[in-house]
């Protein structure tokens, strides 16, 4: 029920923009989401933005985890 | 980045998993709370991964599994009304009331119509003028800003056929609720990835400091649900429970303050009854005074008549964390996806669903 998934918005008009999901274009709804750009990943649930990802704390995720000793 | 591949690599998660088995020396018991959590966790095989001292439990997190009965009957009730088309998610359609379910209401000439969005109901009240749409509303904080958002819209457009039937709940209340009836001891939970993207993660803290149970919000993919784990092994480990965000590219500590204001212009608190667990306590939605006009009760006069609860189900048990799918009678037997008799068999989130396509081979 909760599932929400990434997609890159492609143009926006309005309320309303054009998000590409794996290669395939979807209309979605910016009304939670008022301020997403063009070029940003948000995640997608029932047609609606819910929130912008942000990149920079997931680059911030996967550099931790990369660092991280598989000896604790 | 794409936010997906990134977080299913393998040696990222070889890493956790090391950590994990190293660290986790007391045995601890940790509930998945939400239902996506339990279909990703069977879906990649983490239990297996995962050592013996760690115990993983599913949580009432479907909304469409914690429906009551008399909620269902009331949306199959308005589905059946001349002029009226119901719109719903795909999820509920198949779901069994007291004496029938969306899907049949459908086969017997009722108009209801599976939309993806809030956006399609809106669609069809604009196509159907002369009609009344009924969105069944259900779904946690994730979706209820979505619902709101439409009533906020067709106020706007002057959509004067749109209704909502509104059966959303809340999540912190349950856990409140599940927590308190001391019927599961949980060291630790892996809080809702998708709901806390709109709620933040601040209202998770009351379970860390009220109860010493150990938090930790997680997304959906892999890598995120083991970090979530190490997070609530390290906190079990060194007894200092709190909240850890295992997604921080999505949750932040106070949420979509956007969302949170749209929900609550159009809605407030009250209680709601919950399947297995009864009536709680400011744990749904309904309509403010200002937008009354928008909700289905009051708008149409229904009689679901009484409530009755399938024999030998146990899917309130379930859903509490108390049993498991693969202590149901029926499971597998008599209910299974394509004749299912309690909701957790529906959803493809339900626990049932995900034991019975992923999971019942690995239990002992």
């Amino acid at each position: 029920m909760c599932l929400a998934i990434p997609a890159l918005i492609k143009s926006i008009n309005g309320k309303e923009a054009e998000a590409e999901i794996g290669g395939i274009g979807r209309r979605v709804s910016l009304w939670l989401t008022p301020e997403a750009k063009v070029g940003d990943y948000v995640l997608i649930h029932t047609g609606y933005a819910i929130n912008v990802l942000d990149q920079e704390e997931a680059l911030e995720t996967l550099r931790l985890l990369e660092e991280l000793s598989e000896v604790y | 980045m794409r936010f997906i591949d990134e977080f299913r690599r393998s040696d990222l998660a070889q890493k956790l998993i090391a950590r994990i088995k190293q660290k986790a020396l007391s045995p601890a018991r940790f509930m998945e709370f939400c239902g996506g959590h339990t279909v990703a966790i069977f879906k990649f095989g983490i239990r297996q991964l995962l050592p013996p001292t760690i115990d993983m439990l599913s949580g009432p997190g479907c909304p469409v599994c914690v429906t009551d009965n008399s909620d269902l009957d009331k949306a199959i009730a308005l589905a059946q009304l001349p002029d009226v088309i119901a719109a719903t998610f795909g999820d509920m359609l198949k779901v069994p009331g007291s004496h029938s379910s969306l899907q049949k209401a459908k086969a017997e000439g009722a108009d209801v119509r599976i939309v993806y969005s809030t956006m399609d109901a809106l669609q069809i009240a604009r196509e159907n003028p002369s009609q009344s749409v009924v969105f069944i509303g259900i779904g946690f904080e994730t979706t209820a800003p979505t619902i709101a958002a439409s009533v906020l819209q067709a106020g706007q457009e002057k959509l004067d056929n749109y209704y909502v039937l509104s059966l959303h709940k809340l999540t912190p209340p349950v856990i409140k609720a599940l927590l308190d009836s001391g019927e599961v001891k949980l060291d630790g939970i892996v809080c809702p990835g998708h709901v806390s993207t709109i709620i933040g993660s601040s209202p998770w803290e009351f379970v860390a400091r009220d109860y010493g149970i150990a938090c930790a919000v997680s997304g959906f993919e892999p890598i995120d649900i083991l970090l979530s784990i190490e997070m609530l092994v390290s906190q079990v480990e060194d007894k200092a429970p709190k909240v850890d965000i295992a997604y921080r590219r999505s949750v932040r500590p106070d949420g979509n303050r956007r969302a949170l204001e749209l929900m609550d212009t159009v809605f407030e608190p009250c209680p709601a009854r919950w399947r297995g667990m009864g009536l709680l306590p400011d744990s749904g939605l309904r309509f403010r005074k200002e937008f009354e006009r928008f909700d289905a009760e009051l708008a149409f006069d229904i009689d679901p008549g009484p409530t009755y609860e399938p024999k030998g189900c146990i899917c309130g048990h379930i859903l509490r964390g108390v049993k498991t799918p693969m202590d149901c009678e029926l499971f597998a037997k008599l209910c299974t996806p394509e004749h299912p008799v309690g909701p957790c068999m529906v959803s493809s989130e339900g626990s049932c669903s995900a034991y019975y396509l992923y999971g019942a081979a690995y239990e002992p």
